[in-house]
């Protein structure tokens, strides 16, 4: 009960998805083998079909012009996830392909930034649709993106006082499991 | 269909996305004081929940800028302070029409970091409720489209259609559009007897009524003049501003998550992707038609295909206690079990992808081990597509910019969260 | 006589106050007060997400304009503001700019659980309680409520407007005790 039975549809399913689990494999092997000397790490997570890739900061645009040329065209999300306790916001950037070969993978690509200052090469002239994200990056968690032409707040009102919601420390109200709320008190 | 089949060299992007820069800052300089800004604000019949301020000269938009955020929950935020559990109503609010392609697409990121599938009658219960509401959705995208123009009738008569299928939906999981219905390893109900009576008689009224669509919306000579060679966006700037769902593919481009990322149990089931080539409004608004009558196909061929079986995972149903089974045999309900309160994934992060009704939605969560997620982040496809005001408006007359609005099919309080 | 005039007091105080005396009598009262029960008007300010609901309830299987109500608009020319769903810091200041322009007598209906004390939304840091914007009169629970309910709602709207005589033109400004986003009074 707990397993797939092995007959028609499920058994093609498993093929095919054998099949893509290996063309991402040797894709990942084609972006070791050019990006090189660039990247830090790359590792492979079969569950979401994607390639991490981890750069160093200074070798972003580089990392990112050779992924465009390689036909990963646009980017589904731009973002920052917070760690406090080693002082870094990691930026963490989904990129895709509408191509006929690569549509199926996703590549991940994230750098390390200072929590104290962090700064980013502006990706816009790369990826255009990276512009309306890298100003919600900026709101959130505070990070500038060195030659982007507008950056302001896109979500949240011009006279909200209070910095950088997205990071952790930015605390907002819970309430502990058997709290109830009186607001008629 | 390819792309682009020329390699593109660095000098090339950067030259071209220098031009969609430039074409960007008209009209600021030197010919300042002729132009008006207009605010078309929150309290407008052609705006929703945001605020579009044009620049006009004359009557020809100039430049345009988005002001979105009117809707904004910070349901990112929110997440990180609950239980996996508690964000599947969070995660169903924003995109209040197609909710539950976007509750798939988290618990999918949910179990594929706890390392559970659910069984495949819970599959194709699941790909049936996404379809009704894709339908729900495309109907309602119509529906305020045409209210845009002014047509009125096809505002009646897309929400009086959408009706159905929202009561299909009732009938299947117990409420109008927010449903909770998918949850980590299954479904939470089964579907009663009649349900695919039911669904074959709502179908069956909706491809009679089809004819009649066309000859009111789509053959108008009224809503052709107005929509053709309006608001035409080109195969190579969809693809490089990340434009998805019904706009790219008007566009020429034939991508669909349902067929190059399967999840669920589109892999087993057959049908096609609609593609139009020239760009314009008129074939947007003829995709979504298209997609509708796709949607009907899926959902017999998985009333057709369905396995019987159970509807959650084995691993959880051996967490019931007494009585919940005895629920789950004689009806056929999942209760939940105590465990969902705690619910611990491993360490690790996981991001799914999936095909909701007006595009691909993103869903990235990283766990550390505890019951609340330590990061959750989500890209809706309005959001993506929030680009195409600023790219996509300028040249064209005032009176063309609801026309426009009302094709890409933007709802704000999903590109917001 | 010559033709002289005869000065007989500020003719148009006393007809101003002849016809208020006329006004609040029985008959024109009541007529007042029926027609303005069924003719509230709705303004198109979509808060969020309940408006989903509202669309649907002025479409053809719960159509409310059998009740004299009918989506408008101008704020000028309406006299109902429906706040559906959540309020964000955002969206508060143009609905109390829209309140604000609506002439007297107005009605306000909060519409759904968010409206009433955040809902679902209730510690997020962008999200206002309707009753500090502007002075409601009728709450309507639910996530979304179903389009029965919001007509429910301006069933017993009208019933209110007809008992407690609520259409009246010449009711003071009520300084009622709310609070404005920005701190002034």
């Amino acid at each position: 009960m707990a397993s797939q039975s092995a007959t028609g549809p499920q058994a093609q399913q498993s093929q095919e998805r054998l099949q893509a689990i290996k063309a991402l494999d040797e894709l990942a092997s084609r972006l070791k083998n050019i990006l090189g000397s660039l990247t830090g790490s790359i590792t492979v997570d079969k569950k979401s079909m994607a390639i991490n890739i981890e750069v160093d900061k200074s070798k972003l645009l580089d990392a990112a012009k050779i992924l465009r040329g390689l036909g990963f065209e646009h980017v589904k999300s731009l973002t920052g996830v917070d760690h406090m306790e080693t002082g870094i916001i990691e930026l963490v950037i989904h990129i895709g392909s509408y191509r006929k070969g690569l549509r199926r993978f996703m590549v991940i690509l994230r750098t390390k930034l200072d929590r104290k200052d962090p700064r980013a090469p502006t990706l816009i002239n790369i990826w255009p649709s990276s512009e309306l994200q890298e100003r919600e990056a900026w709101e959130m968690f505070g990070i500038v993106f060195e030659g982007h032409p507008d950056l302001r707040r896109l979500l949240l009102p011009e006279e909200f006082e209070g910095l950088w919601p997205g990071r952790r420390d930015f605390a907002i109200v819970t309430r502990k499991a058997g709290e109830v709320e009186e607001p008629w008190k | 269909m390819e792309v682009d089949s020329k390699s593109i060299s660095t000098q090339a992007i950067e030259e071209l996305s220098k031009e969609l820069i430039q074409q960007r800052e008209l009209g600021v300089t030197e010919e300042g004081e002729r132009l008006i800004e207009l605010q078309i604000g929150p309290t407008h019949p052609g705006s929703g929940h945001m605020r579009i301020r044009v620049w006009v000269d004359g009557d020809i938009i100039v430049r345009c800028d988005p002001d979105i955020g009117f809707v904004f929950r910070t349901i990112e935020k929110l997440s990180e302070n609950r239980i996996y559990m508690k964000t599947i109503p969070l995660v169903e609010r924003p995109s209040l029409l197609d909710t539950t392609p976007m509750t798939i697409g988290y618990i999918n990121a949910l179990e594929k970091l706890m390392g559970i599938e659910p069984p495949p009658r819970a599959k194709y219960l699941r790909t049936i409720l996404a379809e009704l509401t894709r339908i729900a959705s495309h109907l309602y995208g119509i529906g305020i489209f045409a209210i845009f123009l002014g047509h009125s009738t096809g505002f009646m008569w897309g929400f009086g259609d959408r009706e159905l299928f929202v009561e299909l939906a009732n009938q299947l999981s117990g409420a109008r559009i927010t449903y909770a219905y998918v949850i980590p390893g299954g479904v939470r109900r089964d579907m009663p007897q009649s349900f695919p009576d039911n669904v074959e008689k709502a179908l069956r009224y909706f491809e009679k009524r089809l004819p009649d669509w066309y000859k009111m919306f789509l053959n108008n000579p009224v809503v052709e003049k107005r929509l053709r060679e309006v608001g035409i966006l080109r195969k190579n700037d969809a693809a490089k501003l990340g434009i998805t769902g019904p706009n790219l593919r008007a566009s020429g481009i034939e991508y669909d998550v349902r067929i190059a990322d399967p999840y669920e149990a589109y892999d087993e089931l057959d049908f096609m992707v609609p593609v139009a080539d020239e760009g314009d409004a008129y074939a947007r608004a003829l995709v979504r038609f298209e997609e509708i009558k796709q949607s009907i196909n899926i959902i017999r061929d998985a009333l057709r295909k369905m396995p019987g079986g159970d509807i959650i995972h084995p691993q959880i149903a051996r967490m019931f206690n007494p009585l919940m089974k005895k629920i789950y045999e004689e009806s056929r309900r999942v209760k939940f079990p105590g465990v969902f309160a705690s619910l611990k994934p491993p360490k690790g992060e996981a991001t799914a992808r999936v095909e909701a009704g007006r595009g691909e939605a993103l869903f990235y969560l990283v766990s550390d081990g505890s019951p609340k997620p330590y990061r959750f982040r989500w890209t809706t496809p309005s959001y993506r597509n929030a680009i195409l005001f600023k790219y996509l408006v300028p040249g064209h007359r005032l009176a063309d910019l609801p026309a426009i609005y009302g094709s890409i099919d933007y709802f704000p309080p999903e590109a917001d969260r | 006589m010559e033709g002289g005039l005869v000065f007989i007091g500020d003719l148009d105080l006393t007809t101003r106050k002849v016809l208020r005396w006329l006004v609040e009598r029985k008959p024109l009262k009541d007529i007042v007060e029926w027609a303005t029960a069924f003719s509230l008007w709705p303004v198109h300010l979509m808060t969020s997400c309940c408006g989903v609901e509202l669309g649907a309830a002025y479409a053809p299987r719960f159509d409310l304009e059998r009740y004299g109500s009918l989506p408008f608009v101008s704020p000028r020319q309406t006299n109902l503001i429906v706040i559906e769903g959540t309020l964000t810091r955002k969206m508060a200041r143009v609905a109390r700019i829209t309140w604000e322009q609506m002439a007297d007598p107005k009605f306000v209906i909060a519409m759904g659980a968010c409206a009433i004390d955040g809902g679902l939304f209730w510690n997020s840091y962008n999200v206002v309680r309707a009753s500090e914007v502007m002075p409601v009169d009728i709450y309507i629970p639910g996530c979304p409520p179903r389009p029965e309910a919001l007509a429910r709602a301006i069933l017993l709207l009208q019933q209110r407007i007809r008992k407690r005589g609520l259409a009246r033109h010449d009711l003071e400004m009520i300084e009622s005790p709310i609070k404005r986003i920005d701190g002034s009074k």
